[in-house]
């Protein structure tokens, strides 16, 4: 029921959770995008880890399993085929190590700005929403009432 | 066990029904006190406030209470249910965490058995509450347009949220197709309100609103009811109602947040925990007089549960939208909501059109669907994804049946050591006509919409949290567990005012209606008080 945990990933884990994460979201050069294997960026996912400590270390375990401990040595096609592949198959562990990973990464300053966005809280500057078009209303508004009025429906009356 | 001096009423909960009862009630001069098991939440817990908004909507402000864990929650086993719990425990209850989404019952809502030969008819009906819905949208503070043909008149107070890119995206493929919509009634303030600041657009709503726009009970009714006289005792949560030996409620035995025992004595209780909670505490209620639970003699305590089976169509178009720079809440259609005989299946439901979501959700859903896949495609393709999503929920009414339902699980107890509630629950054929039937109309709206990459959630996961039915009300005290006016048939000074005592779903959320019936047993209760227990 009750998901949480308390203890860390270990050094080691730490590595081969690097290897995975930068497999996962890899840096692009070309958009300015850091991989998620960054270090401030790990450090942010591994910060974050909390309740869903035991399921990303469990999918780490396992990815590192299907790559025979080696994933950092395979050729990325190997690599992105492998991890893809994994999360295929699905499961709580590798929803788990997905949600950590890409909530930490699409939170970092570089990231945002890449993509165009403002690095901030929402709070308390907020976004502008526009009003958008409600002419497009005026084909609704002299409709006939959609709804059925029980009281001049023959078994409507109590 | 330390006793408390008695109360003349006791509310139990302080959600969207227990915040409406005490402050209608408080007009009585009644001592009143209200037990919560959570705490008061404040504006700056909420996670827009921080950069890790979206992740703190898989943590400490997930929807629910198994994986959120707080002190303040018990555990639920819905592993035998497709449909998983939603709650919050804390002052305000579910509406710190609810989508604001405001739409009433409809007429026909209330009559299903004489209108479509279904499930049982409510005791009473909408024109009974019909002031109560208005004097509840006062309250509540609600942002829509009148006028809408697909519902019965009412006048929202603020104007509606603007349709921004998003809406006006939906509006144009909705006219396209010749089918009705009107933008969403929502608890979400517009305009400066009752004290209350207008939304500024922080995004999804359902993790608490740090601007104070949305409506939650701690800040909309407590601070009148409590400045009444009402009295609030937070981290306070009931194991059981106690009776006497004339079979009538005496109070509420309850851990406080140390873990201290009390006896707390009272005139009147009010059950207000919603339909998980409320059975679950009838249940635990077993007494030598009442084996079965308080106030089960018709063995339908915790039965009919109704959870709203709620797809959700999504899909992505080219030009790029709002993203999750809005209320989630947009529209709504009643195209398909009343009994259509030519359907293989009766009564129907509301479309809902969303805002999407930021950045990091627009991945972790998306990565979780297959849309976005891992590696040096994943930029490419999260470019084309962001800002470009649009959805439709399919909110379905759930007809009631009684193997859906709450019981006390054998094994599983919160921190207090208090049993947990299990649900066991099914979606019904009838309704699984009606999410294929509305599956197809969202993907029909959502191709006129432009959009490709169309896919569907059958059953979304911990949504929507609409917890109904679990004691249901009625006149004849064989078939329903409370009467016209939320007293127990057979405890006369117990009264339940939550979702429990829906009759039938509707199609709709349920929170404007709860709260509607909350003030209209309140009222009931006011116009006999000198006969309140005959």
């Amino acid at each position: 029921m009750n998901d949480k945990a308390d203890t860390g990933l270990s050094a080691a884990e730490i590595r081969d959770l690097a290897d995975i994460a930068g497999t996962m979201v890899p840096a692009s050069t070309e958009l300015g995008m850091p991989g998620a294997d960054d270090p401030a960026i790990l450090a942010d996912i591994v910060k974050s880890l909390g309740r869903d400590l035991a399921r990303v270390r469990e999918a780490v375990r396992a990815i590192g399993a299907l790559a025979d401990g080696a994933l950092g040595a395979m050729h990325q096609d190997k690599r992105e085929a492998l991890i893809n592949d994994c999360f295929a198959n699905g499961g709580a562990a590798a929803a788990a190590l997905g949600r950590v990973v890409l909530g930490a990464y699409y939170r970092d300053d570089r990231v945002l700005l890449a993509l165009g966005m403002e690095a901030r809280a929402p709070f308390p500057k907020g976004y502008a929403l526009e009003q958008g078009d409600w002419s497009l209303l005026d084909a609704v508004r002299n409709r006939p009432p959609l709804w059925r009025d029980d009281r001049a429906v023959p078994g409507g009356e109590r | 066990m330390a006793a408390n001096e008695k109360v003349d009423v006791l509310i139990v909960g302080s959600g969207a029904s227990g915040a409406a009862m005490a402050w209608s009630l408080a007009e009585t001069k009644m001592r009143i006190l209200c037990l919560e098991q959570g705490d008061w939440m404040k504006s700056t817990d909420f996670p827009s406030n921080g950069r890790d908004w979206e992740a703190r909507r898989y943590t400490d402000f997930d929807i629910s209470p198994n994986r959120r864990g707080r002190d303040t929650d018990y555990p639920i086993n819905d592993d035998n249910s497709l449909m998983k719990i939603a709650n919050f425990n804390g002052v305000g209850g579910g509406t710190l965490i609810y989508t604001a989404h405001w739409p009433r019952m409809h007429p026909s809502d209330f009559k299903v058995k004489s209108l479509d030969g279904v499930a049982d008819d409510w005791p009473v009906d909408y024109w009974a509450l019909e002031r109560f819905y208005e004097e509840n949208d006062r309250m509540m503070g609600v942002s829509g347009l009148a006028g809408d043909p697909g519902v019965p008149p009412r006048n929202p107070p603020m104007p509606p949220i603007p349709l921004g890119k998003t809406g006006t995206h939906y509006a144009k493929a909705m006219n396209k197709l010749g089918w009705h919509w009107w933008p969403s009634d929502t608890t979400v303030a517009t305009t400066a309100y009752d004290g209350r600041a207008p939304c500024i657009n922080l995004g999804h709503c359902t993790p608490g609103c740090a601007q104070g726009a949305k409506a939650s009970t701690d800040i909309t009714y407590w601070p009148l009811a409590i400045r009444a006289g009402v009295e609030l005792r937070t981290r306070c949560r009931v194991r059981e109602i106690t009776t006497d030996e004339h079979g009538m409620a005496s109070g509420a035995i309850y851990y406080d947040a140390e873990g201290k025992e009390h006896f707390q004595p009272a005139e009147v209780v009010i059950l207000a925990c919603n339909g998980v909670g409320t059975p679950r505490l009838l249940l635990n209620s077993a007494s030598a007089r009442f084996p079965d639970g308080l106030a089960n003699s018709s063995g339908l305590v915790g039965k009919n549960l109704m959870l709203h089976p709620w797809p959700v169509v999504s899909g992505y178009v080219a030009e790029t939208l709002d993203g999750g720079r809005g209320p989630i809440t947009s529209m709504w259609s009643k195209q398909f909501y009343e009994t259509d005989p030519s359907r293989d299946f009766v009564r129907g439901y509301t479309l809902q059109f969303g805002r999407t979501t930021g950045p990091a959700n627009e991945a972790i859903s998306s990565a979780a669907a297959g849309r976005l896949p891992w590696g040096r495609d994943h930029h490419r393709i999260y470019r084309e994804l962001l800002d470009h999503r649009v959805n439709i929920g399919v909110a379905c009414e759930d007809l009631p049946e009684e193997h859906n339902r709450v019981t006390l699980d054998p094994v599983l107890k919160d921190s207090n050591g208090i049993p947990a509630p299990r649900i066991d629950y099914t979606i019904s054929e009838n309704t699984r006509r009606m999410m294929e039937h509305g599956i197809a109309r969202a993907e029909e709206i959502l191709t006129a919409a432009g959009a490709t990459r169309i896919s569907t959630s059958r059953t979304v996961l911990n949504y929507p949290g609409h917890l109904l039915g679990t004691a249901r009300m009625g006149d004849d005290p064989e078939r329903s567990v409370v009467n016209g006016w939320g007293r127990s048939h057979d405890v006369k000074n117990l009264f339940i005012v939550d979702g429990s005592i829906w009759v039938t779903s509707g199609g709709v959320n349920p929170t404007s209606t709860i709260q509607a019936l909350a003030l209209y047993i309140a009222d009931q209760m006011k116009q006999r008080l000198a006969t309140l227990f005959d």
